[in-house]
């Protein structure tokens, strides 16, 4: 390369440099100089042309991606109905609070000034640092919802200072019966990591979206969810608000409408009082399931809010287990109310009603005598007396000689030990055992006293509130009814005829006679004219008698009470089945279906009786709830342990409960069982005996049931 | 055109004799600028627009009086006016470090200097009177350096100090120039850049402040680092690039007005320009400021003699490296440096700079005028 200037030294001792030398070295450079910066400009040129033309497309995109934020509009969750279409679950329009844990800077600051600002509880605040502790980065945590208008003005304004917080005009679920439909709906609450990973759709992770966590709220998630709408703005790098450019509603969740007659569901849960049961009542006509009450239950209101540390605690240490659905997850040894079944079992293997077998209050079988839960005999007994007089003899004799497989198959087509086709997330299906199933199990033969203890509801049998309910419309319609939950799903079963017409009407009337004629459960009779309902009572051992009589002693020690019914009698509208955990006995339950079937006819009639009630227990169930809530808190409230991270901890807990709850009667399957009294005929004016026992919860229902007849 | 005029004789021979191929194309840029002043202003006056063409005036007369200063008067005033500059400088460091913290302007009244500004046509013109005196056959020898270097070295040393490294670089590229046209062998030239570049290592770890070094590795890297300082120069380049061919209108740019561009009417001013009025917009800029220079190179080539010479072509410089520099860095070429750009970044200090060296340019096509060069010099 030729440089025109670097002549100027080796001429330099030669040449003297003149100012005219000089004045061409400046003009040559001026040139080059020149040179450069026109090179320059060219090269700004091009760069420019380059960005404008080349990189336009790209950098208009990155333009529009500043300058527009898009945002989800969680949408409106479908509502849920009961038959009538009121709303069991609606939206209530709400302004809420969530914290993004990823934005904030000081979360602890963050949230204590969030809890002055909310006055939220310190018990609360607890429960949202733990949270944002434990939540991954993009989960929104939930600080409060419902807050007034001055709250989340004051909080607006504040925004500046609080990165990560989100404040906004939302909806959250309301379910107007709270607790009463509880284990039923379930619940909703913000997604979970592992829900977030299996459905990565950025709605779950949009501040204050909600998904279903349990029940039909999860069942029907897919229903419910419904289309976000989508809101673009115009943004300044700030993230201020410049206007709208275009909103997109968002599309309401379809709703469900359920076969759930909501008025009666309430009744029913409220009527269980400070017993822990649960109400099946079903349409004979459609299958549809009115009510399916289990109490004591959650307030699923709260638990969509986050459940809090204390609310749990106080929950989970409840014997009577809240949390569990025992409609669909309470299994119990259905006691003498298997007696219809067996009965129409016995018809079918061909054994004459008017057949008559001589109680003596017991029965030799094999080496061991099982006695009648009357002890003095109810001397001659045929198929109607063994129902209405609950004759545990008559059906150990009968059942002796039809053996165990044509009972076993009758207890099947009446639905226990079946799974039915509904929409619930799950369901325990029971035991019906017979000999396949003990050699399966336990690796032993069947044994007659298997037998007998199998044909009062006892032993290894083991059924749940719903197929109670599902039996009770089978043995009442004598058609293969199946329950339905929604609505938009065809009523089954009703073609298919289990019974002939004659045993139908012999079953009903025997069943009509324990409550209003001469058998177990007169105070059951409907206080309404001419509407008369039939049922069968049932009292459930649940431990050897050398543990507890089962009247008295540890709550969970108690017999099981239960009760299926079916009203009117003659021309069967609607069945169901009452289940009151260790209530004591049959006692426990029968006033339960009687108040319920009397809502079902005469509402008035049914919550005056009601209302009696709940002046003596303290309440309402929800208020009950609510005060139990705040003693809770105000005893334990400081030292409560955590909840679970996760919901699904929550149900893996309760549902290893349930399995273990459910074979409590195992331990005495193989023991005679001394069948408890069932009777309370007609005529015999119960005896208060309250006194009895100090400890049982003071239910009219409890002390109704004492052992008059009783010697032991 | 002053010839052009003057055959027509219709308009007056005083207004026909300035030039004109300079300032027309200063007054348009400048309302440009005001235009997209008004823009980056939310489309108002105020607070960009009105006080840039209310400057653009004052100093537009500061101007003429410059241009209209007498040779001999320049040439008894420019090494006064250097140490009066230098003291300045000195002054601002003193009232620094009094004032305990570091400050880069000296307050009189209402008005505040930034004698680091003055410092840039100061420089030029204490050169170029250095060069005109020096003796020809000096050039070469270590006294054609040695003096021209102090001249340069004491106020780099002061803005240093404040610490002010652009302006520094600023002041050196002019004093440079001026050297280079000055006549100073090449070889030192490529002996100093070659030494420089070694340096450079040296410099980057020893000599330069965190958020310099910041600055240098973003460039390098600009991904490394997008919500940082590499968030001022990708954002200035989506302006640039989703402005297109025709931009998006007045007063519709969305980088601007949504503040997603830093500083939209200082540094990044074309950046903001070039959003609106797309690359039709940029090219008629660079068009200005090509007329502007090469009218800076032609008072250069017809200077009579070697001051004017040395003045107008540092002069050129000058304003050239305020160009340069601010346009490399917003078209992402060029690290992020405070390097306004001339008649169009809203600011007084570096109108002021800019202005004088149109006043000194205009100054010396005066005396051009008056003495047109021949072919001999003096």
């Amino acid at each position: 390369m030729k440089i025109p200037f670097l002549h100027d030294r080796p001429d330099r001792p030669t040449r003297m440099i003149s100012a005219s030398i000089l004045r061409s070295t400046f003009d040559r450079r001026a040139v080059v100089i020149g040179a450069v910066q026109g090179g320059i400009g060219v090269l700004l040129a091009l760069r420019l042309g380059y960005l404008a033309i080349a990189q336009n497309e790209k950098y208009r995109l990155e333009s529009e991606s500043n300058r527009v934020n898009l945002t989800l509009v969680p949408p409106r969750r479908g509502w849920i109905l009961d038959r009538n279409g009121a709303p069991l679950a609606s939206n209530r329009a709400d302004f809420r609070v969530d914290l993004i844990p990823e934005r904030l800077q000081n979360a602890d600051a963050t949230i204590d000034r969030l809890g002055e600002l909310l006055a939220l509880e310190p018990a609360r605040i607890a429960d949202i640092k733990d949270k944002v502790e434990t939540a991954r980065g993009f989960q929104p945590v939930e600080v409060a919802t419902g807050l007034r208008y001055e709250q989340f003005a004051a909080l607006s304004v504040r925004l500046p200072d609080l990165p990560g917080v989100v404040p906004q005009r939302g909806f959250s679920r309301y379910y107007p019966t709270a607790s009463s439909v509880g284990h039923l709906i379930g619940y909703v609450g913000p997604a979970s990591a592992e829900e977030y990973e299996k459905d990565p759709n950025p709605l779950l992770i949009t501040p204050g979206y909600k998904i279903g966590k349990d029940g039909l709220e999860k069942q029907f998630e897919k229903e419910l969810r419904g289309v976000p709408g989508a809101r673009r703005v115009e943004v300044t790098a700030g993230g201020r608000i410049v206007r709208d450019l275009e909103t997109r509603e968002d599309v309401q969740g379809a709703p469900i409408r359920l076969t759930i007659d909501g008025p009666l569901q309430d009744y029913a849960a409220r009527r269980i009082g400070l017993e822990s049961g649960s109400v099946v009542v079903m349409d004979c006509r459609s299958g549809d399931l009115l009510c399916m009450a289990s109490m004591p239950s959650f307030d699923p209101n709260s638990f969509s809010d986050g459940i809090g540390g204390v609310e749990y605690g106080m929950l989970r240490d409840d014997e009577r287990v809240p949390l569990r659905n025992k409609v669909l997850k309470g299994l119990y040894p259905p006691g003498s109310t298997v007696k219809p079944m067996v009965s129409m079992a016995l018809m079918q293997a061909g054994v004459d009603p008017n057949e008559t077998v001589f109680c003596g209050g017991g029965l030799q079988v094999g080496n061991r005598r099982f006695g009648c839960w009357n002890r003095r005999g109810h001397g001659s007994v045929d198929m109607a007396k063994g129902i209405y007089q609950s004759c545990d003899v008559y059906f150990y004799a009968m059942a002796q000689r039809v053996g165990m497989d044509p009972i076993a198959a009758m207890a099947r087509r009446c639905g226990m030990g079946q799974e039915f086709p509904l929409p619930v997330t799950s369901q325990f299906f029971g035991t019906v055992p017979d000999a396949a199933w003990k050699m399966k199990k336990w690796g032993r033969e069947w044994q007659a006293f298997d037998t007998v203890n199998a044909t009062i509801g006892q032993g290894y049998m083991l059924s749940s509130p719903l197929q109670l309910a599902v039996m009770a419309s089978r043995l009442a319609t004598g058609r293969h009814v199946m329950p339905r939950l929604t609505l938009d799903t065809k009523p089954k079963g009703f073609e298919t005829i289990d019974f002939p017409a004659e045993q139908v009407e012999y079953v009903r009337k025997a069943m009509s006679d324990v409550v209003n004629g001469p058998g177990t459960a007169g105070r059951a009779r409907l206080p309404i004219d001419g509407t008369l309902m039939a049922g069968k009572t049932g009292t459930a051992q649940v431990v050897s008698l050398s543990i507890s009589n089962g009247k008295s002693g540890p709550w969970k020690y108690r017999d099981h009470g239960l009760f299926i019914f079916f009203a009117p009698y003659d021309n069967p509208r609607y069945a169901g089945a009452v289940v009151i955990e260790h209530g004591g006995g049959s006692g426990a339950a029968y006033p339960i279906a009687r108040d319920v079937m009397t809502f079902m006819f005469d509402p008035a009639k049914g919550l005056e009786a009601l209302a009696a009630l709940e002046a003596g227990w303290g309440g309402t169930a929800q208020q009950r709830l609510e005060a139990r809530y705040a003693a809770y808190a105000a005893e334990r409230g400081a030292t409560v342990s955590r909840p679970p991270r996760r919901d699904e901890e929550i149900f893996d807990r309760v549902e290893a409960e349930a399995r273990r709850a459910a074979t409590q009667t195992d331990a005495i399957a193989n023991e005679v069982i001394a069948p408890r009294p069932e009777a309370n005929p007609s005529g015999t004016p119960p005896r208060a005996a309250a006194t009895a026992q100090p400890a049982a919860p003071a239910t009219p229902a409890v002390s109704a049931i004492a052992p008059v007849e009783v010697s032991e | 055109m002053n010839t052009l005029t003057a055959r027509s004789g219709i308009v007056p021979e005083p207004i026909a004799r300035q030039p004109w191929e300079m300032l027309i194309p200063l007054v348009l840029l400048t309302c440009f600028g005001g235009m997209v002043l008004y823009s980056a202003g939310g489309g108002a006056m105020d607070p960009f627009a009105r006080s840039h063409f209310i400057r653009f005036a004052v100093f537009a007369v500061m101007t003429g009086i410059i241009a209209s200063l007498p040779r001999e008067a320049v040439r008894v005033l420019t090494y006064p006016g250097y140490v009066v500059v230098l003291l300045m400088l000195l002054g601002v460091e003193i009232v620094g470090q009094v004032g305990g913290g570091s400050q880069r302007w000296l307050e009189a009244g209402p008005i505040r200097i930034q004698p680091s500004e003055i410092m840039k046509p100061a420089v030029v013109l204490a050169m170029a009177r250095f060069y005109e005196t020096l003796p020809a056959g000096m050039i070469g020898s270590w006294r054609s350096v040695v003096p021209s270097g102090m001249l340069i070295m004491l106020p780099i040393g002061l803005v240093l100090m404040q610490p002010d490294l652009g302006t520094s670089v600023a002041i050196a590229f002019g004093g440079v120039v001026v050297m280079f046209l000055a006549g100073l062998p090449l070889w030192w030239f490529l002996l100093a850049g070659g030494a420089g570049i070694a340096a450079m290592p040296l410099i980057y770890f020893f000599a330069l402040h965190d958020y310099q070094r910041a600055r240098v590795t973003t460039f390098l890297d600009p991904e490394n680092d997008p919500l940082g300082a590499g968030y001022h120069i990708a954002q200035s380049k989506i302006a640039i690039g989703s402005g297109g061919i025709f931009g998006k209108g007045f007063n519709n740019g969305t980088q601007s007005h949504l503040n997603y561009l830093p500083e939209p009417h200082t540094d990044f001013v074309f950046a903001t320009m070039a959003e609106e009025w797309g690359l039709m917009g940029g090219l008629f800029v660079l068009t200005m400021y090509a007329l502007i220079l090469r009218w800076g190179w032609k008072v250069a080539s017809e200077s009579q003699d070697r001051f004017c010479a040395l003045l107008a072509a540092g002069a050129t410089a000058t304003i050239f490296f305020y160009i340069a520099i601010n346009l490399l860095m917003v078209m992402g070429m060029a690290p992020a440096k405070g390097i306004p750009l001339p008649w169009m970044s809203h600011g007084g200090s570096s109108m002021m700079t800019n202005m004088i060296c149109i006043g000194l340019l205009m100054m010396v096509n005066r005396w051009n005028q008056a003495a047109p060069r021949r072919g001999l010099t003096v």
